[in-house]
């Protein structure tokens, strides 16, 4: 299973990183999302992937790790937050340069 | 034991930014609110300073969970340094935006989210857990993000999307770091993560995530060769927003790597401090020439902030304990100093009309309190006696030499000397030769009132330098502190 998990995260960040180094605007936020659920899965992965027992320390040998949800949740809704703040960016960005391309944001060094 | 005097300086600048949201209408209540606030802030920095100095490291645990569950707030000698410099920072900042700042950015929430970013600063320095850093460092940048943009200027619109997406991608990798940390210790406590790793000892993949962290800090911290995104976004903004974040937030970087370099991942110091102390000498060497080569004067001061990062860098790649205090102190003189100096570029902005300097000239005869500010703020950076930054540099190489590292300290000489060239050049470019024709809008702006904060900074820049010797006790004892995690461990950790 952990395996599978690394493989899937491994395509994630893959994905990610392609779409980042594409030259829509669009594509590029679509790429931070994609990275950034890459990175909640390693952290479910990480906490050691199992099922069957609760998140409760009653029998030390046997019980989920219940941190690694309360990491994903927490970072989910910064994720959340700071996703609809870059698609608005990106929106308000493109209607007042006339474009999506970032090739032509290059900045001019003195202006 | 848990004192709940360390989350007071994180509480403070939040329940003022909600009551600001609540205030919205009212733009005087805003002002007196937020003066009355930061001032306290700074107030309330200091008493935890003395308190730390009198009886120890100061411990919150939030609930009352002890750790390593739950998460707990620290305050170390360290960080009530950076807690009271950078709130001294934050209220000349807030002094300096009631004139500078204009009525639509003052409307749409510019002081609440001005207070929010303090939230973040003041808990990323206290904070003693890694996972609550990542927290606190999400409202920081968050924060920064509509600082940076708000005004949506065509070049703000350009830049900022640009700072949006790679502090995002540098999320991301402060998460996957974390977890990497986590599976292998089982812990995001910072004090608890030390011992785990201590137990651990000295295995290859501590060392993948140290780099990771390594990169994470280090792109906030703007050290080479992650520095690319600084220059243009910091130049964007509003001349006060500007200061702010080249006095405060790339220290919040430096300091947690500090932090973590100090505390956790000090297994393999051969290997990790090393790849600290050459990233060092080419964040000095290489941020250095931006400054050399610019005409601008804010972008020149906004370029002189990467060499800076390479200074503090190196005292923690020396890692002894003369040089970690070198480092501290540099970081302190740096807060105060580079925030004054771009202010400073903000008054000129305002009496000339522009930050170019071949289009200014001859200020020094029209307004002397300008350039005499920048004289000493401008050798005080360049590290001239008395001011602070020669001491801090002093101890740096101090440290240096007496373990032997001459290459680092041949860079450090050579940078400060290109430092001193370029703040010759500002000075000459803008405050001598012939006085240029300015707008005539500009002609009569009353720089007076912008020049209280900045004449408080320098006042602060000269104290630290005339009293070096009382401001170095505190110093040194950060840095012992920083240099046995024992202490801070035993603090955090009831046994």
């Amino acid at each position: 299973m952990e395996i599978l998990m690394a493989v899937v995260i491994g395509v994630l960040f893959a994905t990610g990183t392609y779409l980042l180094l594409c030259r829509s605007m669009l594509r590029v936020v679509l790429g931070t999302m994609v990275m950034s659920h890459g990175a909640l899965l390693m952290i479910l992965t990480m906490g050691k992937l199992k099922r069957g027992t609760p998140p409760i320390l009653m029998d030390a040998a046997a019980y989920t790790d219940p941190l690694p949800q309360a990491l994903i949740l927490t970072a989910i809704v910064i994720g959340f937050g700071v996703t609809a703040f870059i698609l608005v960016l990106a929106y308000r960005a493109y209607t007042a340069l006339n474009t999506d391309d970032l090739d032509k944001l290059r900045g001019a060094d003195n202006e | 034991m848990s004192n709940n005097l360390v989350i007071y300086p994180v509480l403070l600048p939040f329940i003022t930014a909600v009551l600001m949201v609540l205030l919205y209408k009212n733009l005087k209540a805003q002002k007196v609110l937020g003066a009355v606030s930061s001032t306290m802030g700074v107030v309330l920095a200091v008493y935890l300073g003395s308190v730390v100095v009198n009886d120890g490291i100061q411990v919150f645990h939030a609930g009352d969970w002890i750790p390593p569950f739950g998460i707990a707030l620290v305050a170390d000698m360290f960080s009530v340094l950076m807690l009271s410099f950078s709130s001294v920072v934050a209220l000349a900042c807030l002094l300096y935006s009631y004139k500078a700042i204009d009525h639509g950015r003052e409307k749409h929430f510019y002081y609440a989210f001005f207070q929010m970013l303090l939230v973040g600063v003041y808990g990323s320095f206290l904070t003693g857990d890694l996972f609550n850093m990542f927290v606190f460092f999400e409202v920081m940048l968050i924060a920064s993000y509509v600082l940076i943009v708000l005004g949506g200027e065509l070049g703000q619109l350009r830049e900022s999307f640009k700072y949006v997406l790679i502090n995002s991608v540098s999320s991301v990798l402060f998460l996957v770091a974390l977890s990497m940390l986590y599976s292998v210790t089982g812990t995001l406590n910072m004090a608890d993560a030390a011992v785990r790793i201590a137990e651990i000892g000295n295995q290859g993949i501590i060392s993948v995530i140290a780099v990771m962290f390594m990169i994470v800090f280090g792109l906030k911290a703007s050290v080479f060769p992650l520095y690319f995104w600084l220059p243009n976004s910091y130049f964007q903004p509003p001349t006060v927003v500007s200061a702010l974040f080249g006095g405060i937030l790339t220290k919040v970087g430096v300091y947690a790597l500090i932090r973590v370099f100090t505390l956790i991942f000090i297994v393999d110091v051969g290997y990790t401090h090393t790849i600290i102390l050459v990233i060092a000498g080419l964040t000095m060497a290489i941020g250095i020439l931006g400054p050399v080569c610019q005409m601008d004067f804010k972008l020149i001061l906004v370029y002189h902030i990467i060499s800076q990062v390479g200074y503090m860098i190196m005292g923690l790649g020396l890692f002894t304990a003369v040089a970690i205090a070198g480092a501290i102190f540099h970081i302190l003189h740096n807060i105060i100093v580079k925030s004054c100096l771009i202010l400073i570029s903000g008054v000129t902005e305002k009496v000339t009309g522009t930050t170019d300097l071949k289009k200014m000239g001859g200020l020094l005869g029209k307004y002397p309190l300008i350039g005499w500010s920048f004289f000493f703020a401008g050798l005080a950076l360049a590290g001239v006696p008395p001011l602070s930054g020669f001491f801090s540099k002093f101890v740096l190489i101090k440290g240096g030499l007496a373990i032997g590292s001459y290459p680092i300290v041949a860079v450090a000489l050579v940078v400060s000397v290109l430092t001193l060239f370029s703040m010759m050049k500002i000075f000459i470019y803008a405050f001598w030769g012939e006085e240029k024709e300015v707008p005539a809008e500009t002609r009569d702006y009353n720089y007076k009132q912008l020049m209280p904060p900045v004449l408080a900074l320098i006042g602060v820049a000269v104290v630290m330098g005339l009293g070096a010797e009382w401001i170095m006790q505190y110093i040194m004892m950060a840095a012992d502190q920083l240099m046995t995690p024992e202490i801070y461990i035993n603090s955090v950790l009831i046994k």
